[in-house]
Formats: C-alpha cells, sequence, structure tokens
C-alpha cells in the first residue's frame, strides 16, 4: 500500500418522513480521490455507507438537470461540483432550498411543473399553415433572440436561489418565465397575447425585486432574470396601453 | 396509505446565509437614504413656502454635524445605488445589437455609469452658473 | 379548477420606483454633495447659491417647480416601493397595512410638496 488513503466528510440532511418528525444532519466519512464530483461522493454514501440514502440523478454530466442540490449552501449540480474544492473541509450537502423535501435531497417539484404547463411551452403558430408552405425559415439573428433562453435544462438552481419565490411559492419564478420568453420571442410564434395573463398577474414578474442570484446560479447560462425584467416592461406597457389596443391586450 | 409528508423549511433569516443575499439587502437598503433624502429636501421645501425667515433657518441647520453626517452617510448611499443600479440595468434590458453583436453587460454598465458622471457634473456647472 | 388570474397593479409603483430610481441614480449623489456637504460647509460654490432670492426665484419658474417636485415625489415613490418589498424580504408581511404606510407616506409627501410648490407662486 503506497499512499494513505485521503477522506471527506460529507454532511447530509436526511429525511425520511415515515419515521422523522424533522429534518436532520448525518455525517459521512467518505474516501477522497481529486477527479469526484459531490454526486459520486453521494453515491458512494448510497453504494457503501446507507443505501436508504435517496437522491435524483442521471447524466452525470450537467445537461439532465436531475442533481440539482444546496451544496454549502449554495444551489448547484452535484454532477459539477467537484470534492476537491472544498477538501479536507466538510461538504455540507442539502435538498434544493425554497421546495418541500419529499425525502433526503429529493424534493417536490409538482408546482413547477406545473408552471411549465401554464406558459403553453409550444409554437402557437401566427397564422394557419399547410404542409404545403413547407417549414419556416429562420435566420440567425431570429435563432440569437430566443437561443439561449431554449437551453434550460429544468434543473430548478434558479427556484432555490430566488427568494422571493421562497417567500411565495406561487410566483411564477424564473425557469418557467425564461420559457415563456424563449417562446414568445420566436419569430415563428404568436403566442404573445395568450401568454401575457400569468406575466400580468399577481402570481406573475413583478414578484420578482431583481435580485438576479436566479442568473448567477444558471448553469447554462440563460440569464432568467433577463426574461423575467423584460418581460416587467412588457407588462408594463401591456398595462397603459391597454385600452388603446384593439382588442384590450390580456384580460 | 400515503406515506409522503412533505417538510416545508423555514425562510426566517435567508439572507444573512449568503453574501449575495446581504449585499443584495445592502444596495435595497439605500432606498431608506433615498427616502431620508427627499424628506429633507421636503422640509427646506416648506421652509421655503414660508419666507425667508424660515428658509434662513433651515439653511443654518445643515451646518449641524448630525446633519453633516448624515449626508456624509447618504452620499456614500447614494453613491452605492448609483453603482448597483447600473450593475443591475443589463439584466433588465433586452439584448442591445451594435453592428451584428450583442453589447456585453459591462458595456451598458459603464455607459450608465458615465451618463451619471457626465449628469452630476452637468448639474453642478449647472448650479455653479446660476449661482454667479 | 384554478381560480382566474387577477392581474396585478404593480405596474403602476413598478414604473415610480423606476423612474425614481434613474433620477437618483443620475443625480442623487450631487444632489447630496451639493445641499448637504458644499453648500453648508462652504465649498466649491458661492455662499448664496441657495440664497432665499435665488432659491425663490428657482422655484417660482416653471422649470425650478418642475425639477424640485420630479426629484421629491420621484425620490419618495422609488423609495416607498424598495421598502415595502425589503419589509417582505425581511419577513415582515403587514400586506395592506405596510402598503398604506409605504405608499401612503410618499403620497403624502407629493401632495405636500406639490402644495408647497403652488404656494411659493409662480
Amino acid at each position: 500500500m503506497s499512499e494513505m488513503q485521503k477522506t471527506i466528510e460529507i454532511e447530509v440532511l436526511r429525511y425520511h418522513p415515515e419515521k422523522d418528525r424533522e429534518p436532520h444532519r448525518q455525517v459521512f466519512e467518505v474516501p477522497f480521490t481529486d477527479d469526484m464530483s459531490v454526486l459520486q461522493g453521494v453515491q458512494y454514501i448510497k453504494d457503501y455507507l446507507d443505501g436508504s440514502l435517496s437522491f435524483r440523478w442521471s447524466c452525470r454530466m450537467a445537461i439532465c438537470g436531475s442533481c440539482g442540490m444546496m451544496i454549502n449552501g449554495i444551489p448547484s449540480l452535484s454532477c459539477q461540483t467537484f470534492l476537491r474544492d472544498y477538501y479536507p473541509a466538510r461538504v455540507r450537502v442539502e435538498a434544493l432550498a425554497h421546495f418541500p423535501i419529499e425525502r433526503d435531497l429529493v424534493i417536490n417539484m409538482e408546482g413547477f411543473i406545473e408552471k411549465l404547463e401554464s406558459i403553453q411551452p409550444y409554437i402557437i403558430p401566427k397564422e394557419e399553415r399547410t404542409l404545403a408552405q413547407g417549414e419556416y425559415l429562420q435566420t440567425p439573428e431570429q435563432l440569437n433572440a430566443y437561443e439561449q433562453f431554449s437551453s434550460c435544462i429544468n434543473c430548478l438552481l434558479c427556484y432555490a436561489a430566488c427568494p422571493q419565490f421562497g417567500l411565495n411559492s406561487s410566483f411564477i419564478g424564473p425557469a418557467a418565465t425564461a420559457l415563456l420568453h424563449r417562446y414568445n420571442v420566436d419569430s415563428r410564434d404568436g403566442g404573445k397575447a395568450e401568454r401575457m395573463e400569468l406575466i400580468n398577474s399577481e402570481e406573475g414578474v413583478f414578484n420578482c425585486t431583481a435580485v438576479g442570484y436566479c442568473s448567477e446560479v444558471c448553469p447554462k447560462h440563460v440569464d432568467p432574470a433577463n426574461a423575467v425584467n423584460q418581460n416587467k416592461t412588457n407588462s408594463a406597457a401591456d398595462y397603459f396601453l391597454r385600452f388603446l389596443a384593439p382588442k384590450g391586450g390580456a384580460k | 396509505m400515503n406515506k409522503r409528508r412533505p417538510y416545508v423549511r423555514s425562510m426566517d433569516g435567508w439572507w444573512r446565509k449568503n453574501p449575495f443575499f446581504v449585499e443584495y439587502m445592502i444596495h435595497e437598503g439605500t432606498a431608506l437614504f433615498v427616502a431620508a433624502y427627499a424628506g429633507v429636501l421636503l422640509a427646506g421645501l416648506y421652509r421655503l413656502s414660508q419666507g425667508e425667515a424660515a428658509w434662513n433657518s433651515w439653511l443654518d441647520a445643515l451646518k449641524n454635524p448630525w446633519y453633516i453626517a448624515f449626508h456624509l452617510a447618504a452620499l456614500a448611499a447614494l453613491s452605492y445605488h448609483t453603482y448597483t443600479w447600473f450593475k443591475i440595468m443589463p439584466r433588465t434590458m433586452p439584448p442591445v445589437v451594435v453592428g451584428g453583436e450583442r453589447l456585453p453587460g459591462w458595456v451598458i454598465t459603464a455607459g450608465g455609469l458615465a451618463a451619471a458622471a457626465a449628469s452630476c457634473l452637468g448639474l453642478l456647472a449647472l448650479v455653479w452658473g446660476m449661482a454667479r | 379548477m384554478k381560480a382566474p388570474l387577477k392581474r396585478s397593479n404593480a405596474p403602476i409603483f413598478w414604473a415610480l420606483f423606476g423612474a425614481g430610481g434613474m433620477l437618483s441614480a443620475l443625480l442623487g449623489p450631487m444632489l447630496v454633495f451639493i445641499t448637504g456637504l458644499a453648500l453648508p460647509l462652504g465649498l466649491l460654490l458661492p455662499a448664496d447659491t441657495m440664497s432665499y432670492p435665488k432659491m425663490l426665484a428657482f422655484a417660482q419658474n416653471f422649470i425650478g417647480k418642475g425639477f424640485i417636485f420630479a426629484i421629491i415625489a420621484l425620490f419618495l415613490w422609488h423609495a416607498a416601493h424598495r421598502i415595502f418589498h425589503s419589509l417582505h424580504d425581511i419577513g415582515i408581511h403587514a400586506g395592506t397595512g405596510a402598503k398604506l404606510l409605504c405608499y401612503g407616506t410618499a403620497l403624502l409627501g407629493t401632495l405636500i410638496a406639490a402644495y408647497a410648490l403652488l404656494a411659493i407662486g409662480f
């Protein structure tokens, strides 16, 4: 044996509803090599130390959006966060903030799924289009207008970062607004007026106070803060100019 | 039998737990100084409407060390407001495309800060010009 | 079935917040310096820069009135909106009460400023 095996402490917030009244911390000592992600650390715990540890993961390469968790209090993808950046200090791991904890590191994201559905995340054509007309043509500039907002992997780090969502869970939130904006600014889409009602509502963009942390933590550089804040201007325009438009804009 | 019992964590003290949020609360807090300074100006305006004696007593009151200290703090606070206002401005604007390329955020911030500097110096010049 | 969405009236207060924020960002520091430091301490500017005759003339002028009103009113509305949201942020969800206190104060200040500017005459 050449070297002593290095270890690192990973402290996990545990919660098993069938036996726990509330979450509690548990520290595990995990063998450390400098190429390990936090996800690998948590997988080691499940494989060798405590099989009851529950967490979501899939691609382990920062594209599926499953493995989001709080790492030392910061919303992060555990597959993209490395133990070497904390070693030899203890790493604290907790379920994504602002969501109810189902079990250990697994959160309840049903509310978010409902929000995604509510924004009508598909092209709503401007007019009827036949197959014979062929495909839509789009210039690089038109693609550029929405491409960054289409990069969202629904990892929910932005919701864990957003204190306004934490204080009011009915707030539509960063990722849903980014996706809504992605469709509104897509040259193929004509559904902006239909989506306005959500933006204008009390659950809409004015819950945002421009903290900006959502865009800081986004692993795909979507800049959801930009989508939300651009739509404050859109919503205000709709509010003040609605009596001028022939159909009166959104209700 | 449904064994689910989702646990909702408290939001108490959320802003103290992350330096990003501490800074956010500080720059939001500059509003207290904006309000206080507006209050000082409002008091002065009211005194102005009451005549010369009232106005001059307000001018004298501003020389009080407590008022000087307040205005020093207000200067720091409003300057920090200016800086953070333009720092966040790129996030609030649609993309600005110049010559086929998107303007990076720092250019917008720098432009805003330059406009603030120009406005402040312009104001000083205007006041100085009107005082002569 | 979800309840129908209510349109928020936030745009009014947000627009005032934005206008006040921009005005205070562009001119705030210099205004504080001039009125609160330079003149009381006798720095840079002539001693009679804000003398009664000069200030009265400025406040009686249409443009002067507009400037004074814009600064006071927009600063107050900007601060009211931010402070109201900050109260919510630190856990004070007094709702309508807090709203009345914050925006009500801004409204009161706006009205006093308007009254004073009218009383000063033309």
